[in-house]
């Protein structure tokens, strides 16, 4: 299908795609990788009369080693992500949940900046990001930078902390070097969304649960945080029916969608079955 | 023609690379959407966005006035020469048929049927200005659940007074080929076993790959209309009969066509709309649809219940079957419709000795997308029903399910068998195919680890499921069509000349797409006339070319256009006989054929058939008063149809914890007859294996309650890739068909005919034991997590449709 007219520009540097964004307000809208907007523009579901690029910008993209955390520039892809040695080390849970990301071809085109702003409650960038506590930084109109905790930058359905006239440049994720990481993603037929996914990742010590962060996929509005029960996990041994009985309440509280895969109850259960296999594989390996 | 008995067949069985596929997959194919002529306009349709609406006004006003737009229609401004489009099997003759308009006028029946038409300079254009038509809808109660439905209290077109179409019967005591059922199932309730169960057959949507396209180029003597079409000659018949042009003055062409499956087999308002459209603005024009049309406006497949009941003794005899179907067209009855449930009528029986048949299909009118054919069209179904049937019962009698179909089914030495369907089937051998899949696929071995499996509680349980299928194909024996009141014959036309350079030139009246004619074909053709397989092409899918024809579906092109084939090769070589005596100054009756040469009896003389061809094209030294021509057709009518069978075997992992089923392992040992092309066969099983696959597990076009197609795309609409299937085991065996010369039969459809049942078979065996009975396809992991939880429950097991969904 065909998208409605638009105009088009590539800037070069962050400065002028906010000046561009300043310039055209709420008719313009940012374009990363195209592989949720174009879909969108395509069926007609929204028609921005200017579309602002931001493939040119180089200093976009990129992994570096920050010391602490990693530093993803938004506009890399899903691919670079996926296979990146630092990402690999530091952050396997990223690498591992990126990897899930639809097929190649959209993940060769798909950014993960892109991702995460786009904030699809089934995407899965964004429960690993919120599981290792990553700080999203915005450039705001002006020229200043503002850094955003995960809790903070997921608000609702397709809504983050980024502002209209404001773009999400890079995406620092804390160094959690030596952790062993799962996702566990559920899906009836391959390169489908998450009807639920589960992001664990576990230091372990001996056997034993040190310390655990997991977060949901698709259990509601946003990625979820299961503090609770990173809690219950702490110096628990990394058994099945340890674990078992530790996630058992992971669910609660949660509204999840329904929809053809299965309705809220059905994805609650699914939760806490997902979540103890996670848990498990990420401690044991 | 001895041909086959002489010398070994060279080209018949070998598994040749598809000569299309080098133009296929390096993108050198031609495709309707691909056809650009000189001064073309485009269409973009408007589209109702309600299942049932009064259309009570329509401002094309802005879109007119948009840039390079050239006009817009609307119901308003057409006249007769649009014509309707028309239903051309009515099943009964008291069926209700609804006026199928080209455009609604005052009234929508389904969300995506087209209340207005753009015409435009640009694809964009059009679009755009599309979304400039203001509708104004007033929106009426929609009939939407089948089971609702057939009880009219809302209709799907209040004019008709009624939703239920037709009611189709056959009853084996009234025909006189068994016995009442009603007698049986009374005996058996007081003697035996009943099995009572209602089967739910989802709707699915055919999901070819090239979305359909259609160009209409109104300039010249003839109107020529390329359309992405699985059936050239009936579209350009049905554009004569209802449009008023006369048919030589229509060429209808299917280009490259990228897959079908039944889909489009279709005679579409799009095609119509682009074909009136082109005579009123004088200029080629063009639609292709969207994949978010094609998925509300192409017709869908399947959607029945299934009432069923099945009597036998204690031992296991199956005494009777009575099926009760209700069927839903959509809003209006397609092309063949509702016929697509009575080709099922004929196939509950299956491969079994059923002494006493009662079928009923009642056909009902619903406000959602119409239905038709889809690959197997009415075989899948009631294979389906009676394969879990025969598991059900076996159940039920504590017997092993193969054990249970053989004391049942029709033993080698029994054929020819006439059934209680009253059809003949003239070979197979069930027995053969059983042993060999059980070997193949390690039937004792994975019971073992099933039962291992179940002993220790692992919660990841092992099912096999079991599809003992025949189908009836090779569409179709005219008489039968006749008495079936289908508005066609069921032949096949084929023609064969031989050029002056010794190349031969084929047109048949099947028209492929994406099954691999040009190559299957090419090797009969080779064999016939002894001549290399290079040197032979395939002409299809235009009327001007291939001259006369019934196009492809219902796996009829080989066993029924490749016999047109056969007979009208045959009759080059004799036509090239009297021309051979007389170059070799021999008697006629001293001339023998064989590969490729006529020789003379007992010597070394002989001449080539090119040579032959040569010798016609100078016609300088021919016999006196012989016709300078060894060309030849044929035009052939099945005397029968054609009953390929075979034995599936499917075990699935059910992990009981989320219900996800996973396939472990799939062998199936089909008996298609002799096997023309392996490589071409083990495709289309492989094909048709996936599509029935998709149906027990992932496919399901459900609409809302307010008639909108919920899995309107393939984020919802699950159509499963490689990634999803595993490596098939596919193996097979050979009695060749006694009607045909070749003893070929269909292999089109056997895959999706067989597998469903075989999956949800193999789903329902690893929970049996916790107490389910059923569960609705498409089997989701939600559901069948939900029919666990409520046998463990101690619930009856079974799901509804919206169970967990
Ligand atoms: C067939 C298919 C299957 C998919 N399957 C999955 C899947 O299984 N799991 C999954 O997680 N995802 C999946 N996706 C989505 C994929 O991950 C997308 O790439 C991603 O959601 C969006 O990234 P993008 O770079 O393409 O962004 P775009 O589509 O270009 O943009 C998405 C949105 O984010 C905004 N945006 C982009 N960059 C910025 C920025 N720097 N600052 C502010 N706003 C910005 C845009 O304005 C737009 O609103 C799938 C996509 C397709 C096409």
């Amino acid at each position: 299908m065909i998208p409605a007219a638009f105009d088009y520009a590539a800037p070069t540097t962050v400065d002028e795609a906010l000046a561009l964004l300043a310039e055209h307000g709420e008719d313009a809208k940012l374009i990363a990788g195209g592989q949720s907007l174009l879909p969108v523009l395509r069926l007609r579901l929204n028609a921005p009369e200017f579309v602002i690029d931001l493939g040119r910008i180089d200093a976009l993209r990129g992994v570096r080693d920050d010391g602490g955390a990693l530093v993803v520039g938004a506009m890399t892809t899903h691919a670079t992500v996926a296979t990146d040695p630092l990402i690999a080390q530091h952050a396997a849970l990223v690498s591992k949940a990126v990897r899930t990301v639809a097929d190649a071809q959209v993940r060769n085109r798909g950014t993960f900046g892109g991702a995460l702003a786009h904030a699809d409650p089934a995407g899965d960038v964004g429960a690993p990001a919120l599981a290792l506590g990553a700080q999203f930084v915005i450039a705001e109109q002006g020229g200043g930078r503002r850094t955003v905790d995960a809790g903070d930058f997921f608000v609702d359905l397709f809504e983050t902390a980024i502002g209209e006239d404001e773009l999400l440049t890079e995406i620092r994720i804390p160094k959690h070097t030596g952790w062993g990481a799962h996702y566990e993603k559920f899906v009836r037929i391959a390169q489908q969304w998450s009807i639920v996914a589960v992001a664990a990742t576990v230091r372990a010590e001996g056997g034993t649960i040190a310390e655990a962060r997991v977060a949901l996929t698709n259990m509601g509005a946003t990625p979820l945080r299961a503090t609770a029960v990173e809690e219950l996990l702490r110096g628990r041994p990394a058994t099945e029916d340890a674990i078992r009985d530790a996630v058992s309440s992971v669910a609660d509280g949660t509204s999840p969608p329904a929809d053809l895969n299965g309705d809220a109850d059905y994805r609650r259960h699914l939760a806490r079955v997902l979540t103890r296999r996670a848990v498990l594989t990420a401690a044991t390996g | 023609m001895t041909v086959t008995a002489d010398r070994p067949a060279a080209e018949i069985g070998r598994d040749r690379r598809r000569k299309e596929d080098r133009r296929l997959i390096t993108g050198s194919s031609r495709y309707t959407d691909n056809i650009v002529l000189p001064g073309m306009l485009h269409l973009a349709m408007v589209r109702s966005p309600f299942a049932h609406a009064r259309v009570t006004s329509i401002d094309a006003a802005e879109a007119k006035a948009a840039a390079n737009v050239v006009a817009v229609y609307t119901a308003a401004d057409l006249d007769e020469s649009a014509g309707v489009l028309i239903n051309a099997w009515p099943i009964t003759p008291d069926q209700v048929t609804p006026v199928h308009p080209v455009l609604a006028a005052d009234r929508v029946t389904f969300a995506g049927e087209i209340v207005a038409v753009v015409v435009a300079r640009s694809a964009a254009a059009a679009r755009d200005a599309a979304e400039l038509v203001d509708v104004d809808y007033d929106e009426l109660p929609a009939a939407l659940d089948l089971k609702e439905a057939v009880q009219d209290t809302v209709l799907a077109h209040p004019d008709l007074g009624t939703n239920k179409s037709a009611l189709w019967v056959f009853d084996s005591a009234a025909a006189g080929t068994g016995g009442n059922v009603e007698d049986a199932i009374t005996a058996a309730r007081a003697d035996g076993v009943v099995i009572e169960r209602e089967y739910r057959q989802n709707r699915l949507i055919p999901a070819f790959m090239e979305p359909r396209s259609v160009v209409v180029d109104p300039t010249g003597e003839q109107l020529t209309m390329w359309s992405a079409t699985q059936v050239p000659h009936i579209v350009r018949f049905a554009l004569a009969a209802t449009t008023g042009v006369p048919e030589n003055k229509i060429r209808v062409i299917a280009p490259d066509v990228g897959g079908g499956f039944g889909g489009k087999l279709q005679v579409t308002p799009e095609e119509w709309l682009a074909w009136w459209i082109a005579r009123q603005v004088h200029k080629p024009v063009k639609y292709t649809e969207t994949r978010s049309e094609s998925m509300i406006a192409a017709h869908h497949g399947r959607d029945q219940w299934q009432k069923l009941t099945l009597a036998a003794t204690k031992d296991g005899r199956v005494t009777g079957l009575k099926v009760e179907l209700t069927a839903d067209l959509g809003s209006y009855v397609a092309i063949v419709g509702g016929g697509v449930p009575v080709l099922g009528a004929f196939m509950f029986n299956a491969i079994y000795k059923i002494p006493a048949y009662h079928f009923a299909c009642q056909t009902v009118l619903t406000n959602k997308t119409w239905t038709d054919a889809y690959r197997g069209a009415g075989r899948p179904e009631a294979t389906f029903a009676i394969e879990r049937l025969m598991s059900d019962l076996a159940d039920e009698l504590g017997m092993d399910p193969l054990e249970l179909r053989e004391k049942n089914w029709i033993t080698h030495e029994e054929f020819p068998f006439t059934t209680v369907a009253g059809l003949e089937y003239d070979s197979g051998n069930y027995e053969a195919a059983t042993a060999s899949a059980k070997k193949f696929f390690g039937y004792d071995e994975l019971r073992a680890e099933q039962a291992r499996r179940r002993a220790a509680g692992d919660p990841v349980q092992l099912g096999i499921g079991i599809s003992t299928f025949t189908e009836m194909c090779g569409l179709a024996p005219s008489r039968v069509l006749g008495s079936l009141d289908y508005g066609a014959g069921g032949w096949e036309h084929a023609s064969v000349r031989m050029l002056a350079t010794g190349k031969v030139e084929v047109a048949t009246g099947t028209s492929a797409h994406g099954q691999g004619h040009e190559t299957a074909f090419s090797q009969i053709v080779a064999d016939r006339l002894g001549v290399p397989f290079e040197d032979v092409e395939i002409l299809h899918g235009d009327t001007q070319v291939s001259v006369k024809g019934l196009d492809t579906y219902g796996s009829r092109s080989l066993v029924v256009g490749g016999e047109a084939l056969v007979k009208a090769a045959d009759k080059v070589v004799e036509k090239a006989k009297p021309v051979a005596a007389h170059l070799l100054e021999a008697a006629v009756d001293d001339i023998e054929f064989q590969g490729g040469r006529f020789g003379v009896k007992g010597t070394d003389a002989g001449v080539t058939i090119q040579e032959v061809a040569g010798a016609v094209f100078t016609a300088h030294n021919l016999p006196d008063g012989m016709e300078p021509s060894i060309d030849a057709e044929a035009t052939y009518d099945p005397i029968n149809f054609n009953y390929p069978h075979g034995t599936h075997l499917c075990a699935v992992e059910v992990d009981t914890e989320t219900g996800q089923v996973r396939l472990r392992k799939y062998t199936c040992v089909d008996d298609v007859g002799t096997i023309v092309n392996p490589l071409i066969v083990e495709g289309q099983v492989h094909g048709g294996l996936a599509q029935g696959i998709a149906q027990a597990l992932y496919e399901d076009a459900v609409f809302d309650d307010a008639g909108t197609l919920v899995s309107g795309s393939f984020v919802d609409y699950l159509v499963p890739s490689a990634a999803d299937l595993i490596s098939f085991d596919a193996h097979h065996a050979s009695t060749p068909a006694t009607t045909n010369t070749l003893g070929t039969k269909g292999v089109g459809e056997a895959g999706t005919i067989a597998s469903t049942p075989a999956v949800v078979n193999a789903v329902l065996d690893a929970v049996r034991q916790f107490g389910v009975e059923d569960i609705v396809m498409p089997c989701s992991p939600a559901r069948v997590y939900a029919a666990i939880a409520a046998a463990r429950a101690g619930d009856t097991g079974t799901t509804t449709e919206g169970a967990g969904a």
